[in-house]
C-alpha cells in the first residue's frame, strides 16, 4: 500500500504550485484556476488522512463533497466577476483592477 | 319628583345654561337669552313646587326637607365631610323671593341690553352700548340704543350667579354655602367689572372684590374653627342643644376677650357678613358697585348677594344666641346689633345726599340690611327674615326701575344728543308722564322703603322690628332706628320728586319714553309682592285688621327656630311713632323737593351746610381707606417689597449666585474643558487619522499583493504557534 506520505507530498507539491500561480500569473482566469488548484490539494489530503486513520466514517468524504461545492460556487461568482469586468474595463488582467483602494 | 332629589337639583339648571351659553351659543343672542331666562324659569318652577310643599308640611323646622340624603363628599381621614340639602322655613321664604327676583331679572334683562336693536356705531365690547344711529323711510336720522355688545355673556354671568345663590340657600352646611358663597362673590366681581373698558368699573370691581375678601377670610376662620370645635359642618349637627351647649361653655382660642367659642365663631361669621352685606365698616364696595349694568345691582343688592349676608347670620342665630338670657343678649349679638344699628343711620344720612339715582338705592341697601342686622341682635329672628323677604322685593323693584328710568332718560339723550349724566336725577323730573308704569311701580317699591302705613310689605316688616326693639327695651336701638326710618323715608320722596315729579329739567327728560315690556312686566310682578306679602305678617294682636289674616309669616318662619320665640304683645307706640316718621319723611321730602328747578342746587345744601358736603363725600371713608390702606399698600410695595426686598435681596442675591456662576464656569471652561477634555478629543482624532496616514500605503488595490501578504503573515502565524503556543 502506497504510505501516506506520498500523498501528503504530492498534495503539498499541487498545493504549491496552485499557489505559485495564484501568485505570480497575471490573467485572472489563470488566477482562479491555482484556486482550484489548492482546493483540490487540499481535498486529497482530507481524502488521505480519512482512508488512512479513520476511514470507519464518512466524514473526510462528507468534507470533500462539501469543498467541491463551494468550488464551483466560488467558480461561477469569480468568471462572473471576470466576465463584469472584461466588459467594462476590456482586460482581465490581475493588476490592472487596482480601483479598490483609497 | 321627589321633593329631596328636586331640590338637589336647584341650582343645577342656571349652571348648565352658563357652560352652554359660554361653549356653544354666544354667537345667538335669541338662544342665549332663552337658555338663561329658561334654567331661571326651571329653578324658578322647582322652588315654588318646594315651598308649596314646605308650607303644607307641618313641623318642617324639626323635619326639615333633605335631611334623608345626605352624601358622603370628602374622606377626611377616618371620616368623610358630609353635604346635602337642607329646606326648613326659612330656607323656603328665602328660595321664594330669590326665585321670583332670579326670574325677573332674568326677564328684565332682555329688555335692559336692549335685545332686538341694531348694533351701535361705535360699540365695543367692555364698553356700554353708545347708540346706534337708523335712518327712517323719509330719510331722517335717529339715534335709537343699541344692543349690548356682549349680550350672551351677561346671561351667562347671571346664571352662574343664580347657581351661587340656589346653592347657598339649599345648603345644609357651611362648606357648600360657603362655595355658593365665594361663587357669587366671583360673578359680583365679574359682572361689576363687565363694561371692564371704563377705569371706574374696573376699580369697583377690584374694589368690591377685595373688600369682601376680608370678610370671607375671617368667614373661613369661623368656619374652620367650628370644624376643628365640633368636627362637623352641618347645620343640624351644629343647632343640636348640646353641641351648642357645649361650644357656649369652651372659652374661645386664647381666651379672646373673654369670649365662648361659640361667641367667637359667631363673630367671625358675622365678619363674613359684614363683607357681603356691606355693613360698616366694610360698606365701601357696594355704592361702587353701581358701576355694573342695573340689573346686576338690582342681583347683587337686592335679590341675592347681600341678602345671602343677612341670611347666613339669620341660619346662625341659634348659634349666636349662645349665651343669651333673657334680660342681657349674648356678646355676639351685641356686636350684631351695634354694627346694624350704627349702618343703618350711618348710610341712611349719606343717602339724604347722593343725586346719582341708583347710589341713593345703593345706601339704602346698606341702611335696611343694617336694621336687619341690628334686629337679629336684638333677637327679633322673624322679624328680621320677613324684612328681608319683603326688602329683596322691593328693593329689587327699585333698582330695576331705576334701570327703567335710567333708559327711559338714556332714549332721551340719544333723542336730544344732549350731553348729560342720565343717571343724575336733577336731570330728571315730570317722568311720571312719559313712564307711567315705571312710576307707578317705583311709587309702590318706595313707599314700601319707606314704610308707607297699612298697603305696603315694608310698613309690615320694617313695623315688627320696631316693635320687638320698644318691646325687648333696646332703647338706643329703638331710637336710632326710628331715626333711620325718617330719614328713609325722606330720601326716598327726594328721590322719587326729583325723578317723577315737576317738571322735566332737561330736554332728554322731555323726551324719555317708557320701556319695553320685558322691563315693566318684571316691575309690576315685583309691585304686586311689594304691596301683598305684607298682609301675610300681620301681627294678631293688631287693632282692626289684627287676624282677618291670619300671621303666616310668624307662624312658619318661627318653626325653624327649636324654641320659637314668642310673639310680642301689641304696643301702639311704636306704632304710631312708626306711621309717624314714615309719612313725616315722605312729606318733607315732597316740600323740600317739589319745586326744584334746572339751575338751583339742592335744598340740603343751604339747610345743612358743612354737613351736607361731609354727607356727599360719604364720610370721607373711601378717602380714609385710601389715605389708611390703599396708599400705604402701594408704599409698601413700591418701596419695601419692590425696590427693598425684590429688587435690593432678591435680585441681588440672584445677582450674586449668577456672577459666581459664571466665574466658576469661566474657571472650568479654561482649565479643564479645553485642555483636558478637548485636549484629550483631538488627540484621538488626529491619531487615528495618522496611524491611517502611515498604515494607507499598504492598500494598493491589487489582489495578489494582497494575497501575498496574507501568505506572509499566514506564515508568521504558523511558525509562531509551532515555536512558542505549542510546548515541544
Amino acid at each position: 500500500m502506497i504510505p501516506l506520505a506520498w500523498y501528503l507530498i504530492f498534495a503539498a507539491v499541487l498545493f504549491c504550485i496552485g499557489l505559485y500561480g495564484v501568485l505570480v500569473r497575471k490573467n485572472a482566469i489563470a488566477i482562479l484556476m491555482g484556486i482550484e488548484l489548492m482546493l483540490n490539494s487540499v481535498n486529497i489530503n482530507l481524502i488521505a488522512f480519512w482512508r488512512y486513520r479513520s476511514s470507519q466514517g464518512i466524514a473526510g468524504q462528507a468534507f470533500a463533497i462539501i469543498v467541491f461545492a463551494i468550488a464551483a460556487a466560488e467558480v461561477a461568482v469569480g468568471l462572473a466577476l471576470i466576465i463584469s469586468i472584461y466588459r467594462r474595463r476590456n482586460s482581465i488582467i490581475a493588476e490592472d483592477m487596482n480601483m479598490m483602494k483609497w | 319628583m321627589s321633593t329631596d332629589l328636586l331640590i338637589w337639583l336647584l341650582p343645577l339648571p342656571p349652571l348648565l345654561a352658563f357652560f352652554l351659553i359660554v361653549l356653544f351659543t354666544r354667537r345667538n343672542h335669541a338662544l342665549s337669552h332663552s337658555l338663561g331666562v329658561g334654567a331661571a324659569l326651571l329653578s324658578w318652577l322647582g322652588s315654588m313646587v318646594i315651598f308649596i310643599r314646605a308650607i303644607n308640611t307641618p313641623h318642617l323646622g324639626s323635619h326639615p326637607f333633605g335631611s334623608d340624603s345626605i352624601v358622603n363628599w370628602l374622606p377626611t381621614g377616618d371620616s368623610w365631610l358630609q353635604i346635602g340639602v337642607r329646606v326648613d322655613p326659612l330656607t323656603a321664604a328665602t328660595l321664594f323671593f330669590v326665585a321670583w327676583t332670579i326670574l325677573m331679572i332674568f326677564l328684565y334683562s332682555v329688555g335692559y341690553s336692549n335685545y332686538g336693536q341694531p348694533k351701535g356705531d361705535h360699540d365695543k365690547p367692555g364698553l356700554q352700548p353708545h347708540g346706534a344711529t337708523i335712518s327712517d323711510e323719509h330719510g331722517h336720522k335717529h339715534v335709537v340704543p343699541s344692543v349690548e355688545p356682549m349680550y350672551s355673556r351677561f346671561f351667562a354671568f347671571l346664571g352662574l350667579f343664580a347657581c351661587g345663590m340656589y346653592t347657598l340657600v339649599v345648603s345644609d352646611n357651611l362648606l357648600t354655602l360657603f362655595i355658593g358663597w365665594e361663587i357669587m362673590g366671583l360673578c359680583s366681581y365679574l359682572l361689576i367689572g363687565f363694561w371692564y373698558q371704563k377705569p371706574s368699573a374696573r376699580a369697583a370691581m377690584i374694589k368690591a372684590f377685595l373688600t369682601t375678601r376680608v370678610g370671607d377670610v375671617f368667614m373661613l376662620l369661623g368656619i374652620a374653627y367650628l370644624y376643628s370645635s365640633i368636627g362637623s359642618l352641618s347645620f343640624s349637627e351644629i343647632f343640636k342643644p348640646e353641641t351648642l351647649q357645649k361650644l357656649g361653655s369652651t372659652p374661645a382660642v386664647g381666651g379672646i376677650l373673654g369670649l365662648s367659642a361659640a361667641g367667637l365663631i359667631g363673630i367671625l361669621l358675622f365678619i363674613g357678613t359684614i363683607g357681603k352685606s356691606a355693613q360698616w365698616p366694610l360698606h365701601v364696595w357696594l355704592p361702587d358697585a353701581m358701576e355694573g349694568p342695573t340689573p346686576v345691582s338690582a342681583m347683587i343688592h337686592a335679590a341675592t348677594m347681600v341678602s345671602a349676608g343677612v341670611y347666613l347670620v339669620i341660619r346662625m342665630f341659634p348659634l349666636l344666641q349662645v349665651g343669651s338670657t333673657p334680660e342681657n343678649i349674648s356678646p355676639a349679638m351685641g356686636v350684631l346689633a351695634f354694627i346694624g344699628t350704627l349702618t343703618a343711620i350711618f348710610s341712611a344720612t349719606i343717602a339724604v345726599a347722593q343725586n346719582d339715582i341708583k347710589r341713593v338705592l345703593a345706601y339704602s341697601t346698606i341702611s335696611q340690611l343694617g336694621y336687619m342686622i341690628a334686629a337679629l341682635g336684638i333677637g327679633a329672628y322673624v322679624a328680621v327674615a320677613f324684612h328681608l323677604v319683603t326688602h329683596a322685593f322691593f328693593k329689587a323693584l327699585l333698582f330695576l326701575g331705576s334701570g327703567s328710568v335710567i333708559h327711559g332718560v338714556e332714549h332721551g339723550v340719544y333723542h336730544t344728543g344732549e350731553t348729560i349724566d342720565p343717571q343724575n336725577m336733577f336731570n330728571m323730573g315730570g317722568l311720571r308722564k312719559k313712564m307711567p308704569i315705571t312710576f307707578w311701580t317705583f311709587l309702590i317699591g318706595g313707599f314700601a322703603l319707606s314704610g308707607f302705613p297699612f298697603i305696603t310689605a315694608g310698613f309690615w316688616s320694617k313695623d315688627e322690628i320696631l316693635a320687638e326693639a320698644f318691646g325687648r327695651g333696646y332703647w338706643v336701638v329703638f331710637i336710632v332706628l326710628v331715626l333711620a326710618a325718617f330719614l328713609t323715608a325722606f330720601y326716598t320722596m327726594r328721590q322719587i320728586t326729583l325723578t317723577f315729579l315737576g317738571k322735566p329739567r332737561t330736554q332728554s327728560a322731555q323726551h324719555a319714553q317708557e320701556t319695553h315690556w320685558t322691563m315693566t312686566l318684571p316691575l309690576a310682578t315685583l309691585a304686586f309682592f311689594a304691596v301683598t306679602l305684607g298682609w301675610l305678617g300681620i301681627s294678631e294682636s293688631f287693632p282692626l285688621i289684627g287676624g282677618l289674616i291670619p300671621n303666616h309669616v310668624h307662624e312658619f318662619l318661627s318653626d325653624t327656630l327649636l324654641v320659637p320665640p314668642e310673639a310680642l304683645p301689641f304696643n301702639l307706640a311704636p306704632l304710631l311713632l312708626s306711621i309717624l316718621v314714615s309719612l313725616g319723611g315722605l312729606t318733607l321730602g315732597w316740600l323740600m323737593y317739589r319745586k326744584q328747578s334746572s339751575a338751583a342746587e339742592d335744598p340740603l345744601q343751604s339747610a345743612l351746610g358743612p354737613v351736607y358736603t361731609v354727607l356727599k363725600n360719604k364720610y370721607y371713608f373711601d378717602e380714609l381707606y385710601d389715605l389708611l390702606l390703599v396708599r400705604p399698600a402701594y408704599w409698601l410695595a413700591s418701596t419695601f417689597t419692590n425696590q427693598l426686598l425684590d429688587r435690593g435681596i432678591i435680585d441681588g442675591v440672584l445677582h450674586l449666585i449668577a456672577r459666581v456662576a459664571s466665574n466658576v464656569g469661566h474657571v472650568f471652561r479654561n482649565y479643564i474643558d479645553k485642555p483636558v477634555v478637548n485636549g484629550f478629543g483631538d488627540f484621538v482624532g488626529t491619531g487615528i487619522k495618522k496611524v491611517g496616514q502611515g498604515l494607507r500605503i499598504i492598500q494598493t488595490g491589487k489582489v495578489q499583493q494582497y494575497l501575498l501578504m496574507a501568505l506572509v503573515l499566514a506564515f508568521g502565524a504558523m511558525f509562531y504557534l509551532l515555536y512558542t503556543v505549542i510546548p515541544h
